[in-house]
Order: C-alpha cells, then structure tokens, then sequence
C-alpha cells in the first residue's frame, strides 16, 4: 500500500503523507511531438486524492502542454492517462475515432480545467455558464443543477453575481466563476493552467485564495503557475520541469528552498530576481 | 487678452464640447439641406422634361405601391430560408467528413458561379421537368433563398472560425460532446458576430428580388413595369419604383445599423 511508482514524487518504499488517498491522475512515459519539437520526453506523473501538486518551469518547458495532454485537449503523440481508474493510451493515428473521442470525453467528465484567459460563454450569465454542462451533459434535472451551482457561486463569493453576463464582471470574478463552474461537474481533479496570468496585478489575489481554499478542504488539484508564494502556501507537493522532463520533485520547502538540481536553482534564482 | 486668462480649464473643457456640439449639428443640417437640393433639383428636371402625369399616377399609384409588401415579404422569407441555409452550409464547409464537404463546396461555388436571375429562370423553368411546379412568388424565394444561402455560407463560416478557440476549447474540458459544443456554445456567439452581415445582406436582397419580375412575380418592379407599359408611361414608372425601393432600403438600413451599433455594444 505505502509502496510507490516512479512518479508519485514521494520515496520509494517510504510511508505517504497520512491525507492523501489513491491515485487519481497517473500518466505514463507521456511524450509529445509538436512537429519535429519534441516537447515532452517521457514523463511520469501521479496525483493523489486530497494532494495539490504545482508544476512550476520556464515558459516552453512543456507544463502547459503536460496540463493539455491529461485532458487530451492535445493528443500525445505516445503514452497513456489515467485519471480515477479509466485508461485512455495515446492514439494519434486514430485520434478522431468515434472510441477514442467518447474515451477522452469520459476522461474530461473526470477532470475540470481551468484556463488562462477563463473562456467563460459569453452569451450566458454565471449560473448559466455553471449549470449548461450538468444539466446538457450529466442530465441533471435542472431545480437541482442550479441549486449545487447557488452553492458553488456561493463558495467563491459570487453568489450575487449569478445573474451577470461575464462582460460585466472582473477578470478575478470571470476565473472565480470558471472555478464554480468546473466544481459543478463534480471533477476528480481540477487543472489549472495559468490560472492568474492574464489578470492584473491586484486581481490575483482573489483567485488565489479561492484556490487555497479548494486545496485545504482536500481538493485534487494539478496546478501550472508562476506564483511562488502560492505555490508554497497551498502545494503537497511542487514538481519542477524544463525542456519537457520533470527535473525535480517534492515537498515545497525542499523543492523552492533547497533544490538539489541546478537547472531548478538556476530558474528559481532568475525568476526570483524579476 | 487679460480675459482668456479668467477661465478655468473646467470651464475650456465645457467650451470645447459645446463647439464640437455644434459642428456636429450643423454638419448634419448641411449635409441633409444637400440631400434635399439635389433631390428637389432631380424632380424639377425630371417634371419639365417628361411632362409627369398626374392623372396617370392618381389612377396606377395603388397597384404598383402594393408591389411593396409583396417585395419585403419575399425578402423576408428569402433571407431566413437563405440564413437557414447558410448554417448547414458553413457547418458543411467546416467538415472533416470529406463527402459534406464536397457538397458544401460544390453548392457555394455553383451558386456564386452562376447569374442570379439564371437562377431564377432555372428554377422557374427547369423544374415543372422534373415535375415541380411553382407559382412564380413561390419559385423567386426558392431561387433568391438558394443564391443569398451560397453568399451567407461564407459569412458563417468565417463567423464561425470567429469564436475564439478557447471557447471551444473550454467546452469540451466541460464533457460536452461535438455537436452539443457547436449548437450551444459555437453557433450561438458566431450568429451574433454574423448578425449586421445578415442585416446588410438583407438590404442588399431587397434590390435584387426585383430580378424575380422575369417570371413574372407580382412584386414592385413588375407591377411598375406592368402599369408603365399597358399605357407607355415606362419611364415614369419605373422612377416611381425605384424611388419606393430606395425608401425602403433607407428604412431597412437605418434599423440594420442601430443592430450593428447595438451588437458592437455587446455583452461580451
């Protein structure tokens, strides 16, 4: 049971961390081809129930595409996902068979993301935007659908914004909405790509604290981001990456403190400095 | 000049905007006193040259101004069929299935390839062949829906390529499946970006429905042509219609440009 698989960022043979549960998202010798560019070479991957795991690297270095890949809105070029015991393995020749496609899709039901620039719809107001796919997809009867999404837009503080378009919110309440609405489907794990880059400066911090929330009360999360602080705050764990390899892994203190590679202490001593 | 030095910028702010208040005004009021100069100065002409007949209008001007209904109910029809039409056909230029593709490609280039009023006779005449028959109103909104579809396929297509990727993106991370993304999440913002197009394609559609007077269509032109012809006074009304198909195209245009105004406005 304590024993672990190359990837689960914890040593082999040690006893886990007590909160964390069975593997949730575990991906396998990913590799991925843009092109000639080869921008991810291999990679082992595992999160646990309860961890939040932060992918932190340069921009290029593959964190992003890694996030896409789990979900399949890239295809790996080879290498399997598995998130919450279903196995979807790469097949970009046949990427667009109607098997393959329906596997991602219950692949994607397992897994809510959360993007950079919140691609909320813009023709549907918040509580729209949060019950569109549990009523339409789940089949979820409606009265029911919009009472988790009340809860949800509760959560992150917008409850009173449930009747807004996007056009008329902030960027932190357009991602704080995204995050409701990515609750709602009731992921196994929430990905995160960036989720703070396109916000400005004093807007961050809302989102921020929504999302440490969410870590405390024990979500799944896969996080891509530059911010540090947060990064120490809420993360189980921080896995470091550069030229589409995970260079290094482990608890924050460790991994941002004392990192044991020099590739890791030469990105942390440069962004550190900007 | 010890007086300039009295106001306060607040007070300039407010100077400004009241002369650039004014201009405004009085650029409109030229520009329209223009409007009416060479209009009027068009009618003076056309009166002493052609020695209008007021008799001749006081008993025609009813028929042909029924031909006005006739032409924005066919207009109407025409360009929701035609918008119906252009969905199908966007959606089919979009396809990865090679087979709707063809047909897709093969009815806008067809259709942008060929005259309208071609069209028009085709329909009208080609199909009783195959045993369709169609009354000529009928036959006119077949043909101007088919050749306005061709045009507008192309308008939602690029409408469509217009929603941002992320859009779709986010759609899919939600579960939904394909056509579920392209009815609810996709189509729904490329119709808004589309909307003025449909707007000015529709003015546009206004102009060109006369075309259906060749089969015979009981709409404005042919009503004009109809009443001018029956007691040679052709010319006469042939300038009465064009001048209600002007009036409506004003009418039409202002509406289509408040909507563009209005969907540039947006909620997004």
């Amino acid at each position: 049971m304590t024993t672990t698989m190359p990837g689960s960022g914890y040593p082999q043979g040690e006893p886990l961390p007590h909160h964390l549960g069975e593997v949730i998202v575990e991906a396998r010798q990913v590799e991925k081809y843009f092109g000639r560019n080869h921008v991810l070479r291999g990679i082992d991957l595992e999160v646990r129930r309860r961890e939040a795991v932060m992918l932190i690297g340069r921009s290029g270095s593959g964190k992003t595409t890694l996030l896409r890949c789990l979900n399949f809105l890239e295809e790996p070029t080879a290498g399997s996902v598995a998130i919450d015991g279903l196995q979807v393995v790469a097949d970009p020749l046949h990427e667009r068979s109607r098997r393959h496609q329906e596997q991602i899709r219950q692949i994607r039901l397992r897994a809510g993301m959360l993007f950079q620039e919140f691609n909320l719809f813009p023709h549907m107001t918040a509580l729209q935007n949060c019950i569109e796919s549990p009523t339409r997809v789940r089949g979820i009867p409606r009265d029911e659908a919009v009472a988790t999404a009340e809860r949800y837009l509760d959560k992150v503080g917008l409850l009173e914004k449930r009747d807004e378009y996007p056009a008329r919110l902030s960027g932190g309440q357009k991602q704080r909405v995204a995050i409701a609405r990515a609750l709602c489907m009731e992921p196994k794990v929430l990905l995160f790509d960036e989720p703070t880059s396109a916000l400005d400066p004093e807007l961050i911090g809302e989102v921020l604290m929504v999302m440490e929330e969410l870590a405390h009360e024990g979500a799944t999360m896969l996080v891509v981001t530059h911010e540090m602080h947060f990064a120490r705050e809420a993360a189980d764990r921080v896995v470091f990456m550069e030229d589409g390899v995970i260079v290094e892994q482990g608890p924050p203190d460790e991994v941002l403190n004392k990192p044991a590679d020099a590739r890791t202490r030469n990105f942390l001593r440069r962004f550190l400095e900007e | 000049m010890a007086a300039i030095t009295q106001e306060t910028p607040r007070e300039i702010v407010l100077q400004v905007e009241e002369s650039q208040r004014r201009a405004r005004t009085a650029f409109r009021l030229k520009s329209g006193l223009m409007w009416v100069l060479l209009i009027g100065g068009l009618m003076f002409v056309l009166w002493y040259t052609h020695n209008v007949d007021m008799e001749w209008i006081g008993v025609w001007w009813q028929f042909i101004l029924i031909g006005a209904p006739i032409t924005v109910l066919l207009s109407v029809v025409s360009i929701l069929i035609a918008t119906i039409l252009a969905i199908f056909g966007a959606i089919g230029r979009l396809s990865r299935n090679a087979y709707i593709y063809g047909i897709a490609s093969l009815y806008v280039s067809l259709v942008r390839g060929t005259p309208l009023i071609a069209q028009i006779l085709f329909i009208y005449l080609g199909l009783p062949q195959v045993g369709i028959i169609l009354d000529p109103i009928p036959a006119g909104i077949v043909a101007l829906s088919f050749n306005y579809g061709a045009y507008m396929t192309e308008i939602f297509r690029a409408g469509i390529q217009a929603v941002p990727r992320g859009q779709r993106e986010a759609a899919e991370a939600l579960g939904m499946p394909e056509r579920l993304v392209m009815r609810r999440i996709v189509l729904p913002q490329a119709f808004r970006i589309v909307i003025p197009a449909i707007g000015n394609d529709f003015v546009a559609m206004i102009k060109d429905s006369a075309l259906v007077s060749v089969i015979s269509a009981q709409e404005l032109l042919w009503r004009a042509q109809r009443a001018g012809t029956q007691t040679f006074h052709t010319l006469q009304a042939i300038i009465i219609a064009a001048g209600v198909y002007w009036i409506l195209t004003i009418v039409f245009s202002y509406f289509q440009e408040r909507l563009e105004r209005r969907m540039a406005r947006g909620d997004r």
